[in-house]
Parts: structure tokens; C-alpha cells; sequence
């Protein structure tokens, strides 16, 4: 065998000072790509992007050295708006910031303006708010399960996932007539009460639901492409985690066992009996974990919330808070007086500020108020889980596949419509 | 009382508001992260306030928590709307200060000094009605909504794509020397009139 033949089975032309083989490409016509870096512009129309997210991303052959998030696409300006709007005219805007759980938005704001104005919600009101904000979770966690399986090729339970959406969907219609824009709170109570047969058709819901998990849990978790796919790709540290502000599942898939209905709990949450899910390696894999058992929790706290519903008024007794009823406010020149007065001035708030976190399903929603005493408020910050949640995404894809960027950014479970606002 | 505070109080929410000067921001923030006992490790938020009165000062808002301890703070620094707007970063302590500081930057058009890629972050980069959130700006911008259409209608993609981003790609050096410098400017292109069907 001639020594030019070795060289090109073998590539190996022959051996460097401490007698490994070095090798050099094969043809030498081609120019050597190994320094070309390439740039891949993905989205904002892409249906992976799961909405106009924009990434650049910088590719050394398939590997991610960079990644460069775009956003603002569907910004909307709802912070500056809330500035030219009375408190309830606000709650129509916060459906639309995380439009995948809008009653656990809608509870948000109505929290942080009662705290600011000093008002207590009746008991009625506390437990019908619990079970919207569960609500949320779950539909929240369908949608995210279903796109996140079909990023990942994984059609069926997709399907499955918004069969279950859809029946809470239609429960949140019952409610309040709309399926998306709920708007279902006002400051001091709520729009509506629940219909009748309501409590019936959430505890069915509540019998039913956990079958589905459980078939999810049977296709998704110990399937060996999903596990491939998902386990050690975008691991964050429990350090890495709080330096990067996260919250919510993605803070606790990385091990940082904190959750603001435990740690700081409102509408009365530490009086349910209800685990909260711990990842331990910070993957997309225990994100999924943390995810599904949150939806069994979710539905768990459900169950109690329905059992021990009370009776009694939704709204407070304060005629400057509540409008009152329509036949009242006909027939009664007081009440009429209140509702005139309400509608065109709007509830005032004290001079002050307060600020109210909530868990929502993405992570910790911040409602920020300040007051200047006037019936608009001189500033509406909402802290957006999912917005910083992303923030974190360049971290996470650095040195993984173009393929696995797909992942990590599905386990984010970013709604632009928050990323945005 | 935290050394280096101007003054404390509280909120009606009943968390603590500490006002800290913003040459001694740094000092304070390192220190309420650092110190045995304080571990504000965690960084809730960031934000700012302009209070309708123009007399009051504009303020800065550091939402802080400590997970250790799950306590809270929120510390304050005030600045004069008629002096230069700006404030040391605190990237270095905490990342998650990257797009939460960009986005005050954004909206408010402070500066965050140490901030290592402090450009706009929703609305683009070559936005020239100002800072949307100030209490000058107009709910429907600066701008008419004629004038608004026709800036959208001559945006060039090219633009979409910051220098750095072109230069990665080696296409920097492909491009014309005009566009070149038009983009290192931050300006748009120029849609080329349709040829005369003559």
C-alpha cells in the first residue's frame, strides 16, 4: 500500500511531535469550514417560536454559539395605557397580557389594587378566586404541554391536552361568557357569580382530569425519544436560576424550592393541602416534570376549593367600590348617585404604592401600583414572568444544537403577549 | 437602617422602601447582597416612576428578595428629571438585570452605566419618537399617524439586523459602502422608486 493511499482512507498524513495521528480534510478543494460561522434567522413567523419571538441565532455547523432574542412584535403599550384608565377599565387589558391564563391576570391587578386601596374580599370571593387562578393553571399547562410535545414531534398528546383546555374553556364561558377575555374580576369582588350547575361541571372536571394526566405521563415520560430529547438540554444550576431572576416552574425545575402561594400566600392559600414539585437537574426534562405535577396540584386544590365554597355575597358592601345593582341604581336616588359617580370618576385609591406577586402559571406575575390619589393610577408595572424567563434563553442554548434550541425554547412557556405587553 | 440609605419607609403594602442616593447604589446593592444576614439574592424586579407632578423626582425601583430569609425590599433611587438620567447597572450582581434594565432604558430613557448591551429592547432600534413611557409622551406618540405609516412603509429588513449580527455572518463586508455606513448610522434605507412604466 502506497503512503498517498493510506492518506486518503485515513485522513491521517501522518503523525505530529508527540506521535498522534493528526488529521486534515480530506479534499482540499473545498475552502475548510470549520471558522465559517453561519447565521440563522428564525422567526418572527415561525410556528416554534410559540408567537413573533425573533431569534438569531449564530450556528457553528449545527451547534449554537449565540443566540440573539428579538422581541416586541406584539408590544402593545398596556402599561402606558393603564395610566389613562380608572382601575377597572384596567382589568379588560391584563386578559390580554398572558392571554393563555387571563383569569389568573385578572386576579393579579384586582390584588394589588385592593391592597393599595386597603380592601377586604369576602370569603365567597377568595375561594371562587383560588379556583379561577387553578383554572388557569391547568389550561395554561395544557398549552404548554401540547405545543411543547408537537415541537418535539410527539402529535397525540397534543390532542389530548386541548380536549382538557377545552373543557375548561367552556367553564370559564359558563362563567363569564367569554372564553379568552374573561375579564372576570373588578377591585373589591367579582363580575359575576358562578352559574348554576357550575360547581357540578368543575367536579366532574376534577374526576376526570387526572385520567388524562395520567395517560400523558404514560406516552411522554419514560418514552425514550422524549427522554432523549429533553434530558440534559438547557440545565440551569439552582445559582444560575436566582441570578437570572426566574420564576415559577422554571425556578423550581432547577431545585429552588420556592412558590409564592406557599411563601407569601394570598387569597388564603395556606389553608390548602397542596405539595409543590421540585426539579432536581434544572432540565427541560424536570420542567416537564414540574409542569405535569403542578396540574395534578392544581386540580388537587381545585377539589378542596369546590368542597368548601361558601355562601354569601362576591362583592364587598361599599357602595364607592361596587356599582350597584341595576334595579337599585333605577329606583333608589342614593345608589343611583354612587353608580353615576363611580362610572364617571372611577374608584380612588389613596396616595401610596403597593405591589402583589402572584404564582401564576408562568412563573411569579408582579402587580406593581402607584397612586397619586386620583382614579387612574400614575403607573402600572406588571413584572412579566415569561418576559424574564426568556431572558435567560441565550444562557441556556449556548453549546447545544440548533435542534435542541427548539427545546429549551419550548420548556420556557413564553406567551408573547406578556414578553411584549 | 441600611447604611449608606438617604431615608426609609414604608409602603402601603407594608413593605419596606429604602431611598439611596445613586452614587452610593452600587455600594448598597453589593452589600444587601453580600452580607451574612441580608442575601438579597434574588432580584424581583426592576422599574421606574414618574409621577405626574413634575416637581417629583423620577424614580428608579429595585424590587429585592432574599430567599434565604423570604423577606422582601424595595430599594429606591430618586433622580432629577432635569439632570442627566442615568444609574449604575446592577448586571454584575444579578443577570436577570439584563432586559429588566434594557427595558427602563427603553421606556424611560435612563441610562444604566456598566450595562454591557444597553440598546432598546421593544420597540426597534431605530425608534425616534422617544421614551414611551415618559409622562411627556402623548398615549398616541410624538409622531402623526401619516407619519407613523410612512416610516413603517420605508423600513428596509436590512435594518432588522444590527452591524454585529452582519458581521458575524461575514456579511458586513459584502455589503455596499453605502449601506454600510447607513447602517452603522442606525438609519433605514431607501425604497428605490418603481421604474417608469414609460
Amino acid at each position: 500500500m502506497s503512503k498517498r493511499t493510506v492518506e486518503l482512507a485515513l485522513a491521517t498524513p501522518g503523525v505530529d511531535a508527540e506521535g498522534h495521528p493528526t488529521r486534515v480534510p480530506l479534499t482540499t478543494g473545498e475552502p475548510d469550514l470549520r471558522d465559517e460561522h453561519m447565521l440563522v434567522n428564525m422567526g418572527p413567523q415561525h410556528p416554534a417560536t410559540h408567537g413573533v419571538l425573533r431569534l438569531v441565532v449564530e450556528l457553528d455547523g449545527e451547534t449554537v454559539l449565540r443566540c440573539i432574542p428579538h422581541i416586541g412584535y406584539l408590544h402593545s403599550g398596556f402599561e402606558k395605557l393603564g395610566e389613562y384608565r380608572h382601575y377597572n377599565q384596567i382589568i379588560p387589558l391584563t386578559d390580554r397580557t398572558d392571554y393563555l391564563s387571563p383569569m389568573a391576570n385578572n386576579v393579579g391587578f384586582a390584588l394589588a389594587a385592593e391592597k393599595l386601596m386597603g380592601i377586604e374580599i369576602t370569603p365567597r370571593c377568595t375561594v371562587l378566586r383560588v379556583i379561577a387562578c387553578e383554572m388557569s393553571r391547568i389550561i395554561s399547562h395544557m398549552v404548554w404541554l401540547g405545543t411543547t410535545s408537537i415541537d418535539l414531534g410527539a402529535f397525540t398528546p397534543f390532542l389530548w391536552a386541548f380536549q382538557e383546555r377545552e373543557r375548561i374553556y367552556d367553564l370559564q364561558e359558563m362563567w363569564t361568557g367569554a372564553r379568552l377575555t374573561t375579564s372576570v374580576t373588578r377591585v373589591g369582588g367579582l363580575m359575576a357569580d358562578i352559574p348554576d350547575r357550575f360547581v357540578e361541571k368543575l367536579r366532574e372536571f376534577t374526576q376526570t382530569f387526572p385520567k388524562t394526566l395520567s395517560e400523558i405521563d404514560r406516552v411522554l415520560t419514560r418514552n425514550a425519544v422524549w427522554v432523549g430529547r429533553t434530558q440534559n438540554v438547557g440545565a440551569l444550576t439552582a445559582a444560575q436560576a436566582i441570578n437570572y431572576s426566574l420564576s415559577g416552574p422554571m425556578l423550581r425545575a432547577s431545585g429552588v424550592a420556592y412558590d409564592v402561594r406557599k411563601d407569601k400566600p394570598y387569597l388564603g392559600y395556606e389553608t390548602y393541602d397542596f405539595d409543590v414539585p421540585v426539579g432536581e437537574h434544572g432540565d427541560v426534562y424536570d420542567r416537564y416534570l414540574v409542569r405535569l405535577e403542578e396540574c395534578h396540584q392544581a386540580n388537587r386544590i381545585l377539589q378542596q376549593a369546590v368542597d368548601r365554597l361558601p355562601d354569601g355575597p362576591i362583592n364587598v358592601d361599599d357602595p364607592r367600590v361596587i356599582l350597584p345593582s341595576k334595579t337599585r341604581a333605577m329606583s333608589d336616588m342614593e345608589a343611583m348617585i354612587f353608580h353615576f359617580k363611580q362610572v364617571m370618576e372611577g374608584v380612588k385609591a389613596p396616595v401610596g404604592e403597593a405591589y402583589v406577586g402572584i404564582e401564576n402559571p408562568k412563573g411569579e406575575l408582579g402587580n406593581y401600583v402607584v397612586s397619586d390619589g386620583t382614579a387612574k393610577p400614575v403607573r402600572w408595572r406588571i413584572r412579566p414572568p415569561s418576559f424574564i424567563n426568556l431572558s435567560a434563553l441565550p444562557k441556556m442554548a449556548e453549546g447545544h444544537l440548533l435542534s435542541d434550541l427548539i427545546a429549551i425554547n419550548a420548556s420556557v412557556d413564553i406567551v408573547m403577549g406578556e414578553v411584549d405587553r | 437602617m441600611i447604611p449608606g440609605a438617604l431615608r426609609e419607609a414604608v409602603a402601603r403594602d407594608g413593605e419596606t422602601i429604602v431611598y439611596v442616593p445613586r452614587e452610593r447604589l452600587l455600594d448598597v446593592m453589593t452589600w444587601l447582597k453580600e452580607t451574612p444576614g441580608q442575601d438579597f439574592d434574588y432580584l424581583v424586579d426592576v422599574t421606574a416612576v414618574e409621577y405626574r407632578d413634575r416637581e417629583r423626582p423620577l424614580e428608579i425601583v429595585y424590587f429585592l428578595r432574599s430567599l434565604k430569609r423570604r423577606a422582601d425590599l424595595r430599594v429606591k433611587v430618586e433622580l432629577q428629571a432635569s439632570e442627566d438620567l442615568w444609574v449604575d447597572s446592577v448586571w454584575g450582581l444579578w443577570r436577570g438585570a439584563d432586559w429588566l434594565e434594557r427595558e427602563v432604558f427603553d421606556m424611560f430613557g435612563v441610562t444604566f452605566r456598566g450595562h454591557p448591551d444597553l440598546r432598546r429592547i421593544l420597540m426597534w432600534e431605530t425608534y425616534a419618537e422617544g421614551y414611551p413611557l415618559r409622562k411627556s409622551f402623548p398615549l398616541r406618540g410624538r409622531f402623526s399617524r401619516a407619519e407613523q405609516v410612512r416610516q413603517a412603509l420605508n423600513a428596509n429588513p436590512e435594518a432588522h439586523y444590527s452591524l454585529e449580527e452582519l458581521s458575524i455572518a461575514d456579511a458586513a463586508g459584502d455589503l455596499p459602502d453605502e449601506m454600510r455606513d447607513r447602517l452603522r448610522r442606525g438609519e433605514r434605507g431607501v425604497i428605490p422608486e418603481p421604474p417608469s412604466s414609460s
